[in-house]
């Protein structure tokens, strides 16, 4: 995975490749590391797969009730502070790695969270194993105060340098986009390794495949009368 | 040996032309000792929902029994069948929930929903729902259904054609794996109908 973060001008930009990895095997070629937790809040997920989804949707709804109930707009640090101590309550045995980003009535915000809870609050960050080739292009290249579509392009850069660079990353690079109005997603912002068209086809003449037994269960739509249409 | 390869078997579904297909091999063995050919590891949810389970043998009938219990209150609750989607969050929340113990099962769903659109994903044996829109994998021949599926499976194929293609491409990785094979079926999901095929297979 890699997965990175910027603070841009007025904005917060977010980026995840889509590769997902068994071991050696990808099992997932076009896979979503963008999680929304709220509205004006956005993260994106790196390490074990299901605790990344399952804690970020668990604050997503906690968060919903919490702002609900204080009638305000949710804030960054809270969606931090939450995701954090339930982190660190597991010792890290909840393997989520996490970059955090929002817009709230304090401004735009961007955090890193670990694992065991710990946090960072940092102006550009990157996660994931490819976190390395993306780190230093975010170190070479970011400025403070990048207009937005310079950001989306940095963003995009680093993603793009962990997946030619990191083997656990690769296909296409998604972005989100977070100003003080709304978020706006990027599902495929850059797809620069799109499957090429095969040359010949291997399809199975119809009746290849011998078969012992057939059962056919032919299904009925029941559908109930409007009763202005019973005839008494 | 891994927990996951005890038993051996595999799976794996195709979507295809507003149709899906779902396939498993029949072998049920402990380790190399072959015990069955009559051990289906696909079952149906609904009319137009199936679930594929490989892995530990007592874990797939035990999360089988366990969501058909689940999908028969749901359809009490709700007075309706399950749609496929609804099912595989079904799938991913009761994995989770055992986080620290999981089921060692990698399970697959396959379904045709109310509009007719077909969906297939997978799971990993704590939740983590793997959303594909050609075909998804699980079991001791994952690798080589990778190899088949990859260059067999083209998309929009027709039910007859998708039942060649999932067939084969089943039958021919199954052939070099040493513990799933000993037969296996076939289901192609249409709008208005299934149908369920027992495959000629090596009972080697």
């Amino acid at each position: 995975t890699t997965i990175v973060g910027v603070i841009a001008k007025d904005c917060i930009v977010l980026g995840a490749d889509t590769r997902a990895t068994a071991g050696p095997i990808i099992a997932d070629k076009n896979c979503k590391k963008l999680h929304l937790i709220s509205p004006n809040i956005w993260c994106a997920g790196a390490g074990t797969a299901a605790d990344t989804e399952f804690v970020t949707s668990m604050i997503s709804s906690n968060i919903e009730l919490h702002s609900l109930y204080t009638n305000r707009k949710p804030r960054v640090v809270t969606a931090l502070t939450m995701l954090k101590q339930h982190l660190f309550r597991y010792q890290g045995h909840i393997g989520a790695y996490l970059v955090l980003g929002g817009y709230d009535c304090k401004g735009p915000h961007l955090f890193t969270i670990a694992a065991h809870g710990s946090s960072d609050k940092l102006p550009y960050v990157a996660l994931g194993s490819g976190s390395l080739a993306a780190i230093s292009v975010l170190e070479t290249k970011y400025q403070p105060d990048l207009e937005r579509h310079e950001a989306m392009e940095l963003v995009k850069e680093a993603i793009e340098a962990g997946i030619f660079n990191d083997l656990g990353s690769g296909s296409n690079c998604d972005l989100v986009v977070i100003d003080e109005e709304k978020a706006t997603p990027y599902r495929g912002y850059s797809k620069p390794n799109e499957r090429a068209t095969k040359q010949s086809k291997y399809t199975y003449d119809r009746g290849t495949t011998a078969v012992l037994k057939e059962d056919i269960y032919k299904f009925v739509t029941v559908q109930d009368l409007d009763e202005m249409q019973v005839d008494v | 040996m891994s927990i996951m390869e005890y038993n051996g078997g595999s799976c794996v579904a195709m979507a295809g032309k507003n149709c899906v297909a779902i396939a498993s091999d029949l072998r049920l063995g402990v380790q190399s000792i072959s015990l069955t050919n009559n051990f289906p590891k696909v079952f149906a949810m609904g009319d137009k929902t199936y679930l594929g389970l490989t892995g530990l043998a007592t874990d797939v009938q035990t999360l089988y029994e366990l969501f058909r219990y689940k999908v028969n209150l749901y359809k009490f609750r709700e007075e309706r069948q399950i749609q496929p989607k609804t099912f595989a969050n079904l799938v991913s929340s009761t994995l989770y929930e055992k986080r620290f113990g999981p089921y060692f099962s990698f399970p697959v769903v396959a379904g045709v929903s109310n509009d007719n659109t077909p969906f297939i994903c997978g799971f990993d044996s704590i939740g983590c729902i793997d959303f594909a829109e050609d075909f998804i994998v699980s079991g001791t021949a994952t690798e080589q259904l990778y190899g088949m599926c990859e260059s067999v499976y083209e998309p929009n194929l027709e039910p007859d054609d998708l039942f060649e293609t999932i067939s084969q491409a089943l039958l021919n990785a199954q052939d070099r794996d040493c513990i799933s094979g000993w037969g296996c079926v076939v289901y192609v999901i249409t709008a208005d109908k299934c149908i369920k095929r027992l495959v000629k297979g090596r009972q080697d």
